[in-house]
Protein backbone atom coordinates (compact mmCIF):
# COMPACT_ATOMS: atom_id res chain seq x y z
CA UNK A 1 0.00 0.00 0.00
CA UNK A 2 1.73 3.41 -1.44
CA UNK A 3 2.27 6.09 1.54
CA UNK A 4 0.08 8.25 -0.19
CA UNK A 5 -3.09 6.71 1.14
CA UNK A 6 -2.27 6.64 4.89
CA UNK A 7 -3.28 10.51 4.76
CA UNK A 8 -6.58 9.27 3.23
CA UNK A 9 -7.42 6.67 5.30
CA UNK A 10 -6.69 9.15 8.32
CA UNK A 11 -9.19 11.40 6.91
CA UNK A 12 -11.84 8.78 6.23
CA UNK A 13 -11.58 7.50 9.94
CA UNK A 14 -12.10 11.38 11.20
CA UNK A 15 -15.34 11.51 9.12
CA UNK A 16 -16.57 7.89 10.57
CA UNK A 17 -15.93 8.75 13.81
CA UNK A 18 -17.43 12.25 13.31
CA UNK A 19 -20.52 10.66 11.83
CA UNK A 20 -20.77 7.98 14.42
CA UNK A 21 -20.00 10.66 17.80
CA UNK A 22 -22.67 13.05 16.16
CA UNK A 23 -25.43 10.38 15.69
CA UNK A 24 -25.14 8.72 18.83
CA UNK A 25 -25.17 12.08 20.66
CA UNK A 26 -28.10 13.43 18.83
CA UNK A 27 -29.73 9.86 18.72
CA UNK A 28 -29.56 9.69 22.85
CA UNK A 29 -30.70 13.30 23.12
CA UNK A 30 -33.93 11.59 21.26
CA UNK A 31 -34.15 8.15 21.99
CA UNK A 32 -33.36 8.90 26.22
CA UNK A 33 -36.60 10.30 26.81
CA UNK A 34 -38.23 8.10 24.60
CA UNK A 35 -37.05 5.00 26.09
CA UNK A 36 -37.99 6.46 29.88
CA UNK A 37 -41.38 7.77 28.60
CA UNK A 38 -42.04 4.20 26.88
CA UNK A 39 -40.38 2.51 30.04
CA UNK A 40 -42.98 3.68 32.28
CA UNK A 41 -46.17 4.71 30.32
CA UNK A 42 -47.93 1.82 29.85
CA UNK A 43 -51.16 1.45 31.95
CA UNK A 44 -51.12 1.58 35.77
CA UNK A 45 -47.03 2.37 35.65
CA UNK A 46 -45.49 5.64 37.10
CA UNK A 47 -46.52 7.85 33.82
CA UNK A 48 -49.10 5.92 32.67
CA UNK A 49 -50.08 7.17 29.00
CA UNK A 50 -51.40 3.83 27.20
CA UNK A 51 -52.68 5.44 24.21
CA UNK A 52 -49.19 7.64 23.35
CA UNK A 53 -47.06 4.76 24.58
CA UNK A 54 -48.84 2.27 22.02
CA UNK A 55 -48.93 5.42 19.37
CA UNK A 56 -44.96 6.11 20.13
CA UNK A 57 -44.44 2.30 20.06
CA UNK A 58 -45.26 1.83 16.77
CA UNK A 59 -44.16 4.58 15.59
CA UNK A 60 -40.54 3.53 16.88
CA UNK A 61 -41.13 -0.16 15.27
CA UNK A 62 -41.65 1.47 11.83
CA UNK A 63 -38.55 3.42 11.93
CA UNK A 64 -36.81 0.23 12.94
CA UNK A 65 -38.08 -2.37 10.40
CA UNK A 66 -37.24 0.67 7.98
CA UNK A 67 -34.09 -0.95 6.05
CA UNK A 68 -31.46 1.55 6.92
CA UNK A 69 -30.34 1.87 2.69
CA UNK A 70 -34.27 2.74 2.07
CA UNK A 71 -34.70 5.17 5.29
CA UNK A 72 -31.18 6.85 4.01
CA UNK A 73 -33.06 7.86 0.41
CA UNK A 74 -36.49 8.00 1.77
CA UNK A 75 -35.45 10.77 3.72
CA UNK A 76 -33.50 12.71 1.24
CA UNK A 77 -36.19 15.99 1.46
CA UNK A 78 -36.22 16.43 5.15
CA UNK A 79 -32.03 16.02 5.39
CA UNK A 80 -32.30 18.65 2.83
CA UNK A 81 -34.29 20.61 4.97
CA UNK A 82 -32.68 20.00 8.01
CA UNK A 83 -28.77 20.08 7.15
CA UNK A 84 -29.23 22.39 3.92
CA UNK A 85 -27.88 19.43 1.45
CA UNK A 86 -28.30 15.83 0.70
CA UNK A 87 -24.75 15.05 -0.02
CA UNK A 88 -22.12 14.76 2.33
CA UNK A 89 -20.79 13.63 5.98
CA UNK A 90 -22.57 16.19 7.80
CA UNK A 91 -25.65 15.47 5.73
CA UNK A 92 -25.50 11.78 6.78
CA UNK A 93 -25.75 12.24 10.26
CA UNK A 94 -29.66 13.00 9.54
CA UNK A 95 -30.70 9.63 8.73
CA UNK A 96 -27.97 8.11 11.17
CA UNK A 97 -30.09 10.02 14.13
CA UNK A 98 -32.87 9.21 12.54
CA UNK A 99 -32.04 5.20 12.64
CA UNK A 100 -30.12 5.39 16.23
CA UNK A 101 -32.90 7.34 18.15
CA UNK A 102 -35.54 4.80 18.08
CA UNK A 103 -32.93 2.24 18.28
CA UNK A 104 -31.23 3.81 21.30
CA UNK A 105 -35.16 4.45 22.70
CA UNK A 106 -35.60 0.59 22.85
CA UNK A 107 -32.12 -0.15 24.62
CA UNK A 108 -33.24 2.11 27.16
CA UNK A 109 -36.66 1.42 27.67
CA UNK A 110 -35.30 -2.56 28.40
CA UNK A 111 -32.67 -1.36 30.79
CA UNK A 112 -35.17 0.38 32.69
CA UNK A 113 -37.47 -2.14 32.62
CA UNK A 114 -35.02 -4.62 34.26
CA UNK A 115 -34.83 -2.58 37.55
CA UNK A 116 -36.52 -4.17 40.14
CA UNK A 117 -40.34 -3.02 40.68
CA UNK A 118 -39.75 -3.48 44.40
CA UNK A 119 -37.18 -0.28 43.92
CA UNK A 120 -40.35 1.85 42.14
CA UNK A 121 -42.58 0.65 44.89
CA UNK A 122 -40.38 1.91 48.39
CA UNK A 123 -39.83 4.90 46.07
CA UNK A 124 -43.55 5.64 45.97
CA UNK A 125 -43.55 4.96 49.36
CA UNK A 126 -41.19 7.57 50.40
CA UNK A 127 -43.18 10.04 48.76
CA UNK A 128 -40.93 10.30 45.83
CA UNK A 129 -42.47 12.14 42.24
CA UNK A 130 -42.73 9.95 39.13
CA UNK A 131 -40.03 12.33 37.79
CA UNK A 132 -37.87 11.93 41.20
CA UNK A 133 -38.03 7.83 40.68
CA UNK A 134 -37.03 8.52 37.30
CA UNK A 135 -33.87 10.65 38.36
CA UNK A 136 -33.12 8.97 41.24
CA UNK A 137 -33.94 5.45 40.98
CA UNK A 138 -34.76 4.27 37.49
CA UNK A 139 -31.73 6.08 35.63
CA UNK A 140 -29.27 5.35 38.21
CA UNK A 141 -30.29 1.93 38.45
CA UNK A 142 -30.34 0.75 35.19
CA UNK A 143 -27.18 2.61 34.09
CA UNK A 144 -25.11 -0.44 33.66
CA UNK A 145 -27.53 -1.91 31.13
CA UNK A 146 -27.80 1.65 29.63
CA UNK A 147 -24.10 1.77 29.24
CA UNK A 148 -24.11 -1.49 27.40
CA UNK A 149 -27.26 -0.49 25.35
CA UNK A 150 -25.30 2.48 24.21
CA UNK A 151 -22.21 0.89 23.38
CA UNK A 152 -24.64 -2.02 20.91
CA UNK A 153 -25.69 0.92 19.55
CA UNK A 154 -22.82 2.68 18.42
CA UNK A 155 -20.83 -0.55 16.91
CA UNK A 156 -24.76 -0.67 14.50
CA UNK A 157 -23.75 2.70 14.29
CA UNK A 158 -20.01 1.93 13.12
CA UNK A 159 -21.35 0.12 10.47
CA UNK A 160 -24.61 2.02 9.30
CA UNK A 161 -21.94 4.63 8.48
CA UNK A 162 -20.29 1.94 5.92
CA UNK A 163 -23.54 2.51 3.95
CA UNK A 164 -24.31 6.37 3.80
CA UNK A 165 -21.44 6.74 1.15
CA UNK A 166 -24.54 6.29 -1.09
CA UNK A 167 -25.54 9.72 -0.53
CA UNK A 168 -21.76 11.02 -0.15
CA UNK A 169 -21.46 9.95 3.31
CA UNK A 170 -17.65 9.67 2.97
CA UNK A 171 -16.29 7.80 5.82
CA UNK A 172 -14.23 4.17 5.85
CA UNK A 173 -16.68 2.46 4.51
CA UNK A 174 -17.52 4.62 1.52
CA UNK A 175 -13.58 4.56 1.54
CA UNK A 176 -13.57 0.29 1.05
CA UNK A 177 -16.20 0.68 -1.61
CA UNK A 178 -14.66 3.40 -3.60
CA UNK A 179 -10.59 2.34 -3.54
CA UNK A 180 -10.85 -1.10 -3.01
CA UNK A 181 -13.73 -2.34 -4.88
CA UNK A 182 -14.09 0.43 -7.86
CA UNK A 183 -10.74 0.94 -8.19
CA UNK A 184 -9.66 -2.79 -7.41
CA UNK A 185 -7.37 -2.08 -4.40
CA UNK A 186 -7.69 -4.79 -2.44
CA UNK A 187 -5.19 -3.61 0.13
CA UNK A 188 -7.16 -0.79 0.47
CA UNK A 189 -10.63 -2.65 1.47
CA UNK A 190 -8.53 -4.60 3.92
CA UNK A 191 -7.01 -1.57 5.96
CA UNK A 192 -10.64 -0.44 5.93
CA UNK A 193 -11.93 -3.73 7.96
CA UNK A 194 -8.89 -3.85 9.78
CA UNK A 195 -9.44 -0.56 10.73
CA UNK A 196 -13.28 -0.84 11.89
CA UNK A 197 -12.37 -4.31 13.28
CA UNK A 198 -9.53 -2.44 16.02
CA UNK A 199 -12.62 0.09 16.22
CA UNK A 200 -15.07 -1.76 17.04
CA UNK A 201 -13.16 -3.74 19.58
CA UNK A 202 -11.93 -0.67 21.38
CA UNK A 203 -15.52 0.31 21.81
CA UNK A 204 -16.95 -2.55 23.05
CA UNK A 205 -14.07 -3.06 25.94
CA UNK A 206 -14.34 0.59 26.51
CA UNK A 207 -18.43 -0.05 26.89
CA UNK A 208 -17.80 -2.64 29.11
CA UNK A 209 -15.77 -1.53 31.17
CA UNK A 210 -17.55 1.74 32.21
CA UNK A 211 -20.42 -0.40 32.56
CA UNK A 212 -18.82 -2.36 35.19
CA UNK A 213 -17.59 0.65 37.13
CA UNK A 214 -21.27 1.61 37.27
CA UNK A 215 -22.50 -1.92 38.21
CA UNK A 216 -22.64 -2.31 41.93
CA UNK A 217 -24.73 -5.39 41.83
CA UNK A 218 -21.87 -8.27 42.77
CA UNK A 219 -19.08 -7.77 45.25
CA UNK A 220 -16.17 -6.82 43.92
CA UNK A 221 -13.01 -8.28 44.11
CA UNK A 222 -11.01 -6.49 47.33
CA UNK A 223 -7.37 -6.30 47.42
CA UNK A 224 -6.34 -7.28 43.99
CA UNK B 1 -58.68 5.84 74.67
CA UNK B 2 -56.06 7.66 72.67
CA UNK B 3 -56.93 8.05 69.16
CA UNK B 4 -55.55 4.90 67.10
CA UNK B 5 -53.06 5.40 64.74
CA UNK B 6 -54.46 3.56 62.05
CA UNK B 7 -57.79 3.08 61.66
CA UNK B 8 -59.75 0.65 58.86
CA UNK B 9 -63.19 1.90 58.45
CA UNK B 10 -65.27 -0.50 56.63
CA UNK B 11 -62.77 -1.06 53.77
CA UNK B 12 -63.32 -3.44 50.95
CA UNK B 13 -61.30 -3.59 48.28
CA UNK B 14 -62.21 -5.42 44.71
CA UNK B 15 -60.38 -5.63 41.46
CA UNK B 16 -62.22 -6.24 38.36
CA UNK B 17 -61.60 -8.97 36.28
CA UNK B 18 -60.52 -9.00 32.61
CA UNK B 19 -63.50 -10.00 30.38
CA UNK B 20 -65.96 -8.55 33.14
CA UNK B 21 -66.39 -11.92 34.97
CA UNK B 22 -67.09 -10.56 38.43
CA UNK B 23 -64.59 -8.89 40.81
CA UNK B 24 -62.41 -10.81 42.85
CA UNK B 25 -62.59 -9.63 46.60
CA UNK B 26 -59.06 -8.68 48.33
CA UNK B 27 -60.74 -7.48 51.28
CA UNK B 28 -64.06 -7.33 52.32
CA UNK B 29 -65.72 -5.18 55.29
CA UNK B 30 -62.43 -4.48 57.53
CA UNK B 31 -62.91 -2.38 60.54
CA UNK B 32 -59.57 -2.79 62.49
CA UNK B 33 -58.08 0.14 65.14
CA UNK B 34 -54.19 -0.52 64.88
CA UNK B 35 -53.10 1.16 68.86
CA UNK B 36 -50.84 4.66 68.80
CA UNK B 37 -47.50 3.57 69.70
CA UNK B 38 -47.90 -0.55 69.99
CA UNK B 39 -46.77 -3.05 68.33
CA UNK B 40 -49.69 -4.78 66.06
CA UNK B 41 -48.94 -8.03 63.73
CA UNK B 42 -51.62 -8.98 61.03
CA UNK B 43 -51.05 -12.49 60.07
CA UNK B 44 -52.64 -14.07 57.28
CA UNK B 45 -51.58 -17.08 54.76
CA UNK B 46 -50.60 -15.71 51.43
CA UNK B 47 -52.95 -14.40 49.12
CA UNK B 48 -55.67 -13.45 52.66
CA UNK B 49 -55.25 -10.22 51.87
CA UNK B 50 -52.63 -8.94 54.24
CA UNK B 51 -50.11 -7.53 51.66
CA UNK B 52 -53.10 -5.06 50.29
CA UNK B 53 -54.35 -4.26 53.86
CA UNK B 54 -50.61 -2.70 54.86
CA UNK B 55 -50.43 -0.76 50.86
CA UNK B 56 -53.88 1.04 52.28
CA UNK B 57 -52.24 2.67 54.79
CA UNK B 58 -49.53 4.50 52.55
CA UNK B 59 -51.66 4.81 49.79
CA UNK B 60 -50.09 2.16 47.35
CA UNK B 61 -53.41 0.62 46.97
CA UNK B 62 -56.69 2.76 47.67
CA UNK B 63 -59.83 0.60 49.03
CA UNK B 64 -62.44 0.55 46.72
CA UNK B 65 -64.86 1.54 49.48
CA UNK B 66 -64.48 2.60 53.24
CA UNK B 67 -62.21 5.26 55.03
CA UNK B 68 -58.19 4.20 55.90
CA UNK B 69 -57.11 6.77 58.73
CA UNK B 70 -53.71 6.99 59.44
CA UNK B 71 -52.59 10.06 61.49
CA UNK B 72 -55.86 12.15 61.37
CA UNK B 73 -55.36 11.90 57.18
CA UNK B 74 -57.99 9.94 54.88
CA UNK B 75 -55.55 8.27 52.97
CA UNK B 76 -58.00 6.52 50.41
CA UNK B 77 -59.38 10.25 49.70
CA UNK B 78 -56.29 12.09 49.58
CA UNK B 79 -54.80 13.29 47.01
CA UNK B 80 -51.49 12.81 44.87
CA UNK B 81 -49.53 15.69 46.77
CA UNK B 82 -51.37 15.08 49.82
CA UNK B 83 -50.56 11.47 49.85
CA UNK B 84 -46.73 12.53 48.64
CA UNK B 85 -47.28 14.66 52.15
CA UNK B 86 -48.79 11.79 54.04
CA UNK B 87 -45.80 8.99 52.90
CA UNK B 88 -43.40 10.65 54.46
CA UNK B 89 -44.87 10.16 58.33
CA UNK B 90 -45.15 6.33 57.08
CA UNK B 91 -41.89 4.49 57.02
CA UNK B 92 -41.76 1.04 55.22
CA UNK B 93 -39.51 -2.02 55.34
CA UNK B 94 -39.46 -5.17 52.94
CA UNK B 95 -38.99 -8.65 52.37
CA UNK B 96 -36.60 -8.07 50.24
CA UNK B 97 -35.03 -5.09 50.92
CA UNK B 98 -35.99 -3.11 48.20
CA UNK B 99 -32.20 -0.98 48.32
CA UNK B 100 -30.72 0.87 45.26
CA UNK B 101 -27.68 -0.95 44.36
CA UNK B 102 -26.35 1.82 42.68
CA UNK B 103 -26.32 3.66 45.83
CA UNK B 104 -24.13 2.80 49.38
CA UNK B 105 -25.04 2.10 52.76
CA UNK B 106 -25.41 6.11 53.25
CA UNK B 107 -26.23 6.86 50.05
CA UNK B 108 -29.69 4.59 50.45
CA UNK B 109 -30.46 5.90 53.83
CA UNK B 110 -30.12 9.05 52.59
CA UNK B 111 -32.58 8.66 49.49
CA UNK B 112 -36.15 9.80 51.29
CA UNK B 113 -34.33 13.22 52.92
CA UNK B 114 -33.33 13.30 49.24
CA UNK B 115 -36.71 13.15 48.00
CA UNK B 116 -37.88 15.54 50.96
CA UNK B 117 -35.84 18.03 49.79
CA UNK B 118 -33.57 18.19 52.72
CA UNK B 119 -30.61 20.01 52.48
CA UNK B 120 -27.18 18.29 52.06
CA UNK B 121 -26.15 19.55 55.46
CA UNK B 122 -28.17 18.22 57.29
CA UNK B 123 -28.93 14.90 55.31
CA UNK B 124 -25.42 14.12 56.43
CA UNK B 125 -25.77 14.83 59.75
CA UNK B 126 -28.95 12.64 59.75
CA UNK B 127 -27.88 9.64 58.16
CA UNK B 128 -25.02 9.65 60.63
CA UNK B 129 -26.98 9.27 63.30
CA UNK B 130 -29.21 6.73 61.76
CA UNK B 131 -26.16 4.18 60.94
CA UNK B 132 -25.17 4.35 64.32
CA UNK B 133 -29.18 3.79 65.39
CA UNK B 134 -29.23 0.64 63.72
CA UNK B 135 -25.13 -0.38 64.02
CA UNK B 136 -23.41 -0.55 61.16
CA UNK B 137 -21.04 2.12 61.07
CA UNK B 138 -18.26 0.11 59.81
CA UNK B 139 -20.63 -0.38 56.58
CA UNK B 140 -21.70 3.37 55.76
CA UNK B 141 -19.68 2.98 52.57
CA UNK B 142 -20.70 -0.62 51.15
CA UNK B 143 -23.26 -1.50 48.50
CA UNK B 144 -25.61 -3.65 49.28
CA UNK B 145 -23.99 -6.39 47.32
CA UNK B 146 -21.61 -6.59 50.30
CA UNK B 147 -24.12 -6.94 52.59
CA UNK B 148 -25.92 -9.72 54.68
CA UNK B 149 -29.55 -9.71 54.60
CA UNK B 150 -30.19 -8.98 58.23
CA UNK B 151 -27.19 -5.83 58.02
CA UNK B 152 -29.52 -4.83 54.75
CA UNK B 153 -32.76 -5.31 56.28
CA UNK B 154 -31.15 -2.77 59.02
CA UNK B 155 -30.57 -0.38 55.96
CA UNK B 156 -34.18 -0.33 55.33
CA UNK B 157 -34.99 0.31 58.89
CA UNK B 158 -33.11 3.12 58.77
CA UNK B 159 -33.70 4.59 55.56
CA UNK B 160 -37.81 4.21 56.66
CA UNK B 161 -37.02 5.72 59.56
CA UNK B 162 -35.25 8.80 57.95
CA UNK B 163 -37.82 11.39 57.55
CA UNK B 164 -38.83 10.95 61.42
CA UNK B 165 -42.50 8.89 60.35
CA UNK B 166 -44.94 8.15 63.67
CA UNK B 167 -45.84 4.95 61.41
CA UNK B 168 -43.51 2.01 60.58
CA UNK B 169 -45.00 -0.68 57.70
CA UNK B 170 -43.35 -3.84 58.07
CA UNK B 171 -43.76 -6.44 54.71
CA UNK B 172 -42.75 -9.74 56.11
CA UNK B 173 -39.54 -7.78 56.79
CA UNK B 174 -37.98 -11.35 58.17
CA UNK B 175 -39.30 -14.02 55.84
CA UNK B 176 -36.24 -13.98 54.06
CA UNK B 177 -33.86 -14.21 56.96
CA UNK B 178 -32.45 -17.04 58.91
CA UNK B 179 -33.58 -17.90 62.63
CA UNK B 180 -30.91 -15.83 64.20
CA UNK B 181 -30.75 -12.68 62.25
CA UNK B 182 -34.60 -13.14 62.41
CA UNK B 183 -34.26 -12.28 66.24
CA UNK B 184 -32.05 -9.51 65.57
CA UNK B 185 -34.36 -7.67 63.48
CA UNK B 186 -37.08 -8.12 65.40
CA UNK B 187 -34.95 -7.09 68.57
CA UNK B 188 -34.33 -3.83 66.67
CA UNK B 189 -37.77 -3.46 65.40
CA UNK B 190 -38.93 -3.34 69.39
CA UNK B 191 -36.04 -1.33 70.55
CA UNK B 192 -37.43 1.62 67.79
CA UNK B 193 -41.00 0.94 69.15
CA UNK B 194 -39.74 1.45 72.47
CA UNK B 195 -37.28 4.39 72.07
CA UNK B 196 -39.14 6.34 69.61
CA UNK B 197 -42.90 5.62 70.70
CA UNK B 198 -43.13 4.92 67.13
CA UNK B 199 -46.26 2.81 65.93
CA UNK B 200 -45.43 -0.43 63.96
CA UNK B 201 -48.44 -2.38 62.00
CA UNK B 202 -46.12 -5.47 60.33
CA UNK B 203 -47.91 -8.51 58.58
CA UNK B 204 -46.00 -11.89 58.73
CA UNK B 205 -47.13 -15.65 58.17
CA UNK B 206 -45.53 -16.67 60.68
CA UNK B 207 -47.02 -16.78 64.52
CA UNK B 208 -43.20 -17.14 66.32
CA UNK B 209 -43.36 -12.95 64.77
CA UNK B 210 -46.43 -11.82 66.75
CA UNK B 211 -45.51 -14.00 69.97
CA UNK B 212 -41.97 -12.39 69.94
CA UNK B 213 -42.68 -8.63 69.40
CA UNK B 214 -46.68 -8.22 68.58
CA UNK B 215 -48.68 -6.56 71.78
CA UNK B 216 -51.49 -6.77 68.99
CA UNK B 217 -52.92 -9.49 66.96
CA UNK B 218 -55.08 -9.18 63.87
CA UNK B 219 -55.82 -12.88 62.33
CA UNK B 220 -56.64 -12.56 58.44
CA UNK B 221 -58.14 -14.88 56.42
CA UNK B 222 -59.71 -14.82 52.70
CA UNK B 223 -60.01 -10.89 53.01
CA UNK B 224 -61.65 -10.61 56.08
CA UNK B 225 -60.44 -10.22 59.70
CA UNK B 226 -61.54 -13.47 61.56
CA UNK B 227 -59.69 -12.60 65.31
CA UNK B 228 -58.22 -9.33 66.11
CA UNK B 229 -56.96 -8.13 69.89
CA UNK B 230 -54.70 -7.92 72.53
CA UNK B 231 -51.84 -11.02 71.20
CA UNK B 232 -52.39 -12.05 75.03
CA UNK B 233 -55.86 -12.32 74.69
CA UNK B 234 -55.65 -14.03 71.31
CA UNK B 235 -53.09 -16.69 71.94
CA UNK B 236 -55.22 -17.86 75.42
CA UNK B 237 -58.45 -17.68 73.74
CA UNK B 238 -58.24 -18.45 70.17
CA UNK B 239 -61.62 -18.75 68.70
CA UNK B 240 -61.16 -19.13 64.91
CA UNK B 241 -59.55 -22.42 63.37
CA UNK B 242 -57.19 -20.20 61.32
CA UNK B 243 -55.99 -18.54 64.50
CA UNK B 244 -55.67 -21.89 65.94
CA UNK B 245 -53.57 -23.40 63.02
CA UNK B 246 -51.38 -20.83 63.46
CA UNK B 247 -50.66 -21.23 67.21
CA UNK B 248 -49.88 -24.68 66.83
CA UNK B 249 -46.17 -25.30 67.39
CA UNK B 250 -46.45 -22.05 68.74
CA UNK B 251 -47.17 -21.88 71.89
CA UNK B 252 -47.47 -24.41 74.26
CA UNK B 253 -46.40 -27.72 74.01
CA UNK B 254 -47.17 -31.12 71.97
CA UNK B 255 -48.11 -34.07 73.65
CA UNK B 256 -45.23 -36.17 73.64
CA UNK B 257 -45.29 -39.55 71.33
CA UNK B 258 -45.45 -41.89 73.09
CA UNK B 259 -48.73 -40.37 74.86
CA UNK B 260 -49.90 -39.79 71.74
CA UNK B 261 -49.97 -42.84 70.15
CA UNK B 262 -52.46 -43.82 72.57
CA UNK B 263 -54.72 -41.33 72.96
CA UNK B 264 -58.17 -42.34 72.48
CA UNK B 265 -60.80 -39.47 72.38
CA UNK B 266 -63.18 -41.33 74.85
CA UNK B 267 -61.99 -43.02 77.84
CA UNK B 268 -61.80 -46.99 77.58
CA UNK B 269 -62.40 -47.89 81.13
CA UNK B 270 -63.17 -46.04 84.27
CA UNK B 271 -59.85 -46.21 85.49
CA UNK B 272 -58.57 -44.25 82.32
CA UNK B 273 -56.32 -40.72 82.53
CA UNK B 274 -57.73 -38.00 80.96
CA UNK B 275 -54.66 -35.71 79.20
CA UNK B 276 -55.81 -32.19 79.33
CA UNK B 277 -54.04 -29.30 78.44
CA UNK B 278 -53.64 -26.08 80.96
CA UNK B 279 -53.12 -22.84 79.72
CA UNK B 280 -51.35 -20.49 82.49
CA UNK B 281 -52.43 -16.66 81.72
CA UNK B 282 -51.81 -13.68 83.35
CA UNK B 283 -50.65 -13.70 87.00
CA UNK B 284 -51.74 -17.46 87.40
CA UNK B 285 -48.85 -18.08 84.88
CA UNK B 286 -46.63 -18.29 88.17
CA UNK B 287 -49.00 -19.69 90.52
CA UNK B 288 -48.19 -22.97 91.98
CA UNK B 289 -51.79 -24.14 90.92
CA UNK B 290 -50.82 -27.72 90.41
CA UNK B 291 -49.49 -28.23 93.61
CA UNK B 292 -52.62 -27.02 95.31
CA UNK B 293 -54.40 -29.19 93.20
CA UNK B 294 -52.67 -31.84 94.90
CA UNK B 295 -52.42 -30.50 98.53
CA UNK B 296 -55.94 -29.48 98.77
CA UNK B 297 -57.78 -31.57 96.67
CA UNK B 298 -55.38 -34.64 96.97
CA UNK B 299 -55.62 -35.38 93.35
CA UNK B 300 -52.43 -36.64 91.54
CA UNK B 301 -50.96 -34.84 88.75
CA UNK B 302 -49.36 -36.61 85.93
CA UNK B 303 -47.00 -34.01 83.98
CA UNK B 304 -46.35 -34.49 80.18
CA UNK B 305 -45.38 -31.58 79.05
CA UNK B 306 -44.69 -28.36 79.67
CA UNK B 307 -42.92 -24.59 78.76
CA UNK B 308 -43.67 -20.84 80.18
CA UNK B 309 -42.40 -18.04 77.49
CA UNK B 310 -43.02 -14.33 77.03
CA UNK B 311 -46.10 -13.36 74.38
CA UNK B 312 -46.93 -9.35 74.56
CA UNK B 313 -44.58 -9.01 77.83
CA UNK B 314 -46.28 -11.00 79.89
CA UNK B 315 -45.91 -14.59 80.75
CA UNK B 316 -47.66 -17.36 79.29
CA UNK B 317 -47.46 -21.07 80.43
CA UNK B 318 -48.81 -24.20 79.10
CA UNK B 319 -48.87 -27.56 80.58
CA UNK B 320 -49.95 -31.12 78.98
CA UNK B 321 -51.17 -33.18 82.56
CA UNK B 322 -52.09 -36.42 83.06
CA UNK B 323 -55.43 -36.43 85.21
CA UNK B 324 -57.48 -39.33 86.66
CA UNK B 325 -61.06 -39.75 85.11
CA UNK B 326 -62.42 -39.64 88.00
CA UNK B 327 -61.19 -36.31 89.15
CA UNK B 328 -61.70 -34.94 85.99
CA UNK B 329 -64.87 -32.84 86.65
CA UNK B 330 -63.66 -31.69 89.55
CA UNK B 331 -59.68 -30.75 88.70
CA UNK B 332 -60.89 -28.52 86.06
CA UNK B 333 -63.32 -27.14 87.68
CA UNK B 334 -60.86 -25.84 90.43
CA UNK B 335 -58.31 -24.80 87.96
CA UNK B 336 -60.97 -22.26 86.36
CA UNK B 337 -62.22 -20.74 88.78
CA UNK B 338 -58.31 -20.06 89.61
CA UNK B 339 -58.28 -18.53 86.69
CA UNK B 340 -56.50 -21.03 84.37
CA UNK B 341 -57.75 -22.37 80.92
CA UNK B 342 -58.54 -26.74 80.47
CA UNK B 343 -58.81 -28.30 77.54
CA UNK B 344 -59.66 -32.13 77.36
CA UNK B 345 -56.94 -33.47 74.64
CA UNK B 346 -57.97 -36.87 75.32
CA UNK B 347 -57.76 -40.42 77.42
CA UNK B 348 -55.19 -42.85 77.99
CA UNK B 349 -56.09 -46.10 79.08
Amino acid sequence: MSANLIPILWESLLQTLYMVAMSTALGTLIGAPLGIFLATSRRGELLSAPVLNSVLGLIVNAARSTPFIILVVAIIPLTRLIAGTSIGTTAAIVPLTIAAAPFIARLIETAIREVDAGLIEAARAMGATPGQIVRKVLIPEAMPGIILGLTLAVVSLIGYSAMVGAVGGEGLGDLGIRYGYQRFMPEVMLAVVIILIVLVQLVQSLGEWIAARFDKRAPRNRGR
Amino acid sequence: MAEPAISFQGVTRRYPQKGGAGDVVALQDIALDVPQGAITGIIGRSGAGKSTLLRMVNGLERPSSGQVIVNGHDVGAASDSALRGIRREVGMIFQHFNLLASRTVAQNIALPLEIAGVDPLNISRRVEELIARVGLTAQTSRYPAELSGGQKQRVGIARALATGPRVLLSDEATSALDPDTTRQVLDLLKDINRDLGLTILLITHEMAVVRDICSHVAVIEAGKIVEAGETYAVFSRPTHPTTRSFLQGVTGVAVPQFVAGQLRPEPDSPQAEAVVQITFTGRHATDPMLARLTSERGVSVNILAGAIEEIGDKPFGSLIVGLPLARLDESRRFLEEHGLLTEVLGYVG
